[in-house]
């Protein structure tokens, strides 16, 4: 469960990026004139195709006239560049609506999940003597055993009983989702925090939330940034939970409406590539700003599920 | 970075020994009495106290009103009465959530094997001396960040219109027809899909593992004039065990609780031959089946309980080992 996660992490560059330095200086000692190994790199070339098509299949189509794009040659260019499919895709899902939602959502669940767990990992570490510290930390771990799948009935009843069938349901079951892997990543990170530090601030004085606020959490900002890129991912991307818990059609998030393109204006092709093009952007933007974090935490976190 | 999986499994279990926190507790957390025990400041409880009872509320109290109702004869409203293990004996011989366990399983494995060998294979690649490496692993790893939901829907339209096009163009018979119409291929559409989509994140695990292992390794083999295919199957493969167990275990408990993509391509069609257990399950709320479907969603809990047990035996076990 916790191999990867509970690697003490004190340098802040992960394993994949970490690690690239022995290894280069490793290749260039065994073989100091080892060329670049040419055929290997043109399959990965290849492999990397598989990848892009799809994108630039999503790009192309979304740039065609309807016209154009019922013909169902996913391949071809746009000719000419037609930009109605984007106004089109805007308002078929009322767009501006869906996107102020998951991002409301997202940035709840970012923000929720990071200071929760920041603060609950905090509190585990330093007081793991404590049984209820001890114990809180193996219930709060539970749901990487607990699927979404399995509690997602009463989860729907209840959240309808209590006035939270809406985004904000959504975004607490998000954030409580995100919990185990986070503060997974939090008291490993956490443990590797030399203690001199602590009685430094506490010997002038500090008291337990100065401490934290002043010292602990600005020395958690790496792990951090990979918590909130975790969260912001899992939330913006989610399916499942805002299809089954946000009752009103008129407050899903986004990938929820794309489902009115495989019903209605099912053969507006460059209409629905459009809209499938907006929903995925940020996450890919967000993403080439990120990569290290991303990269980071499949790896020391590899666990989540 | 070179401390192979076990070691850290050992750290996980065992944690951080009870001295040493202790020591810890005394220094920063607060006064000590003569016990031993420290006074707790009390503001500790208030970080831990409201995520505590949130994860309460929001996750193991509907659990518990499930597997309680999954006890009943309760439809989802209204009136009901306990109907003992009924339900589960039900559920044992209905031939829709058997058909939804046996393709649910075969999907999930099938997609394990896939998605092991491709991520290791591009691992191996990304590792090995070539160019534009951190480029092909950044393009690699994008699939991870779209929505399920969202590719899905692209690639069905690959699917059923791309294909179809060409193979009309062609004039290859077998391409004409859309995969996701014939009730005996559909599901490998969504191996397809959930492969390219979950191939990323078990890449990045097995790049850690091949570049945790030693250099001299390789350079002794050298000597000894091990060719390549030795080399990975003698070498790299025994090193990077503890990651392959890893992501096998991890993507099967992922797979088995498929539902975006499935939804995306299929919708559980053609008929119901790619219904996954979280489909079935889901079919409660809406079909008035509730109880019965909590029945299900129970016996799903233990079979992906027991699969978490199993996954701490091997790690624990590799722990020992080492």
């Amino acid at each position: 469960m916790t191999q990867i996660a509970a690697k003490p992490l004190p340098d802040s560059a992960g394993p994949a990026l970490a690690v690239a330095t022995p290894t280069t200086i490793r290749r260039r000692g065994r073989v100091g004139r080892e060329k670049t190994n040419w055929t290997t790199m043109v399959i990965l070339c290849l492999c990397a195709l598989t990848v892009l098509l799809p994108l630039y299949v999503t790009v192309s189509m979304s740039l065609k006239s309807t016209a154009q794009a019922v013909d169902g040659n996913a391949f071809s260019l746009p000719s000419p560049i037609d930009f109605s499919g984007f106004t089109t895709a805007w308002e078929l899902t009322n767009f501006p609506v869906a996107f102020v939602i998951t991002a409301l959502v997202t940035a709840g669940t970012v923000i929720g999940t990071v200071l929760l767990a920041a603060l609950a990992s905090y509190a585990i570490v330093r007081n793991w003597e404590h049984r209820l510290f001890r114990w809180s930390f193996f219930y709060l771990l539970a749901t990487l055993f607990i699927p979404f799948t399995v509690i997602a009935l009463p989860q729907i009843q209840l959240t309808g009983l209590v006035g939270l069938a809406n985004p904000l349901g959504v975004t607490i079951l998000h954030i409580m989702f995100q919990l185990s892997f986070s503060i997974l990543l939090f008291t490993a990170f956490l443990r590797s925090i030399p203690l001199e530090l602590e009685e430094s601030a506490r010997i002038d004085g500090a008291t337990t939330w100065q401490t934290f606020r002043q010292l602990i959490f600005p020395l958690l900002a790496p792990m951090s940034a990979t918590v909130a890129i975790f969260a912001f991912l899992a939330s913006w991307n989610d399916f499942m939970m805002p299809s089954l818990i946000i009752a009103d059609a008129a407050q899903q998030t986004i990938p929820v409406v794309q489902n009115i393109f495989q019903t209605q204006f099912s053969t507006n092709y460059n209409v629905s590539f459009a809209s499938y093009l907006m929903a995925m952007a940020p996450a890919i933007v967000v993403y080439l700003f990120t990569q290290r974090w991303v990269m980071e935490g499949v790896t020391q976190g590899a666990v989540k599920g | 970075m070179s401390t192979p999986i076990a070691p850290a499994t050992a750290k996980a279990g065992s944690l951080v020994s009870n001295a040493e926190r202790g020591q810890v507790g005394h220094l920063v957390g607060g006064r000590s009495t003569k016990r031993g025990h420290r006074r707790i400041d009390p503001i500790y409880y208030l970080f831990l106290l409201p995520t505590l009872l949130l994860f309460t509320l929001a996750i193991t109290l509907p659990a518990l009103i499930g597997i309680f109702y999954s006890f009943t004869n309760f439809i989802g409203f209204g009136e009901w009465q306990f109907i003992g293990i009924t339900n589960y004996i039900a559920a044992f011989s209905d031939p829709a959530i058997l058909a939804s366990y046996g393709f649910t399983f075969g999907f999930a494995i099938v997609t394990v094997v896939f998605v092991n060998v491709i991520a290791f294979l591009l691992a191996v690649g990304l590792v090995s001396r070539i160019r534009l490496k951190s480029a092909l692993r950044a393009v690699f790893v994008i699939p991870m960040v779209i929505s399920g939901i969202v590719i899905a829907y692209v690639f069905n339209f690959l699917f059923s219109n791309s294909l179809p096009a060409a193979g009309a163009s062609t004039g290859i018979p077998w391409l004409q027809e859309s995969v996701l119409a014939n009730p005996n291929l559909a599901w490998l559409a969504i191996v397809v899909v959930t492969t390219w989509q979950s191939v990323p994140s078990v890449m990045l695990i097995y790049i850690a593992g091949l570049l945790s292992i030693p250099g001299e390794v390789y350079e002794a083999a050298d000597l000894d004039g091990v060719n390549a295919w030795s080399r990975l199957r003698s070498i790299t493969l025994p090193l990077v065990a503890g990651y392959v167990v890893i992501n096998v275990i991890l993507g099967f408990k992922n797979y088995i609780n498929a539902y975006d993509v499935i939804v995306g391509l299929t919708n559980g069609g053609p008929g119901t031959s790619t219904r996954s257990v979280a489909m079935t399950i889901f079919t409660g709320f809406t079909g008035g089946d509730y109880a019965y479907q909590m029945a299900n969603a129970t016996i799903f809990f233990i079979i992906a309980i027991l699969i978490s047990l199993l996954q701490l035996r091997i790690t624990r076990g590799r722990a020992a080992i080492s």
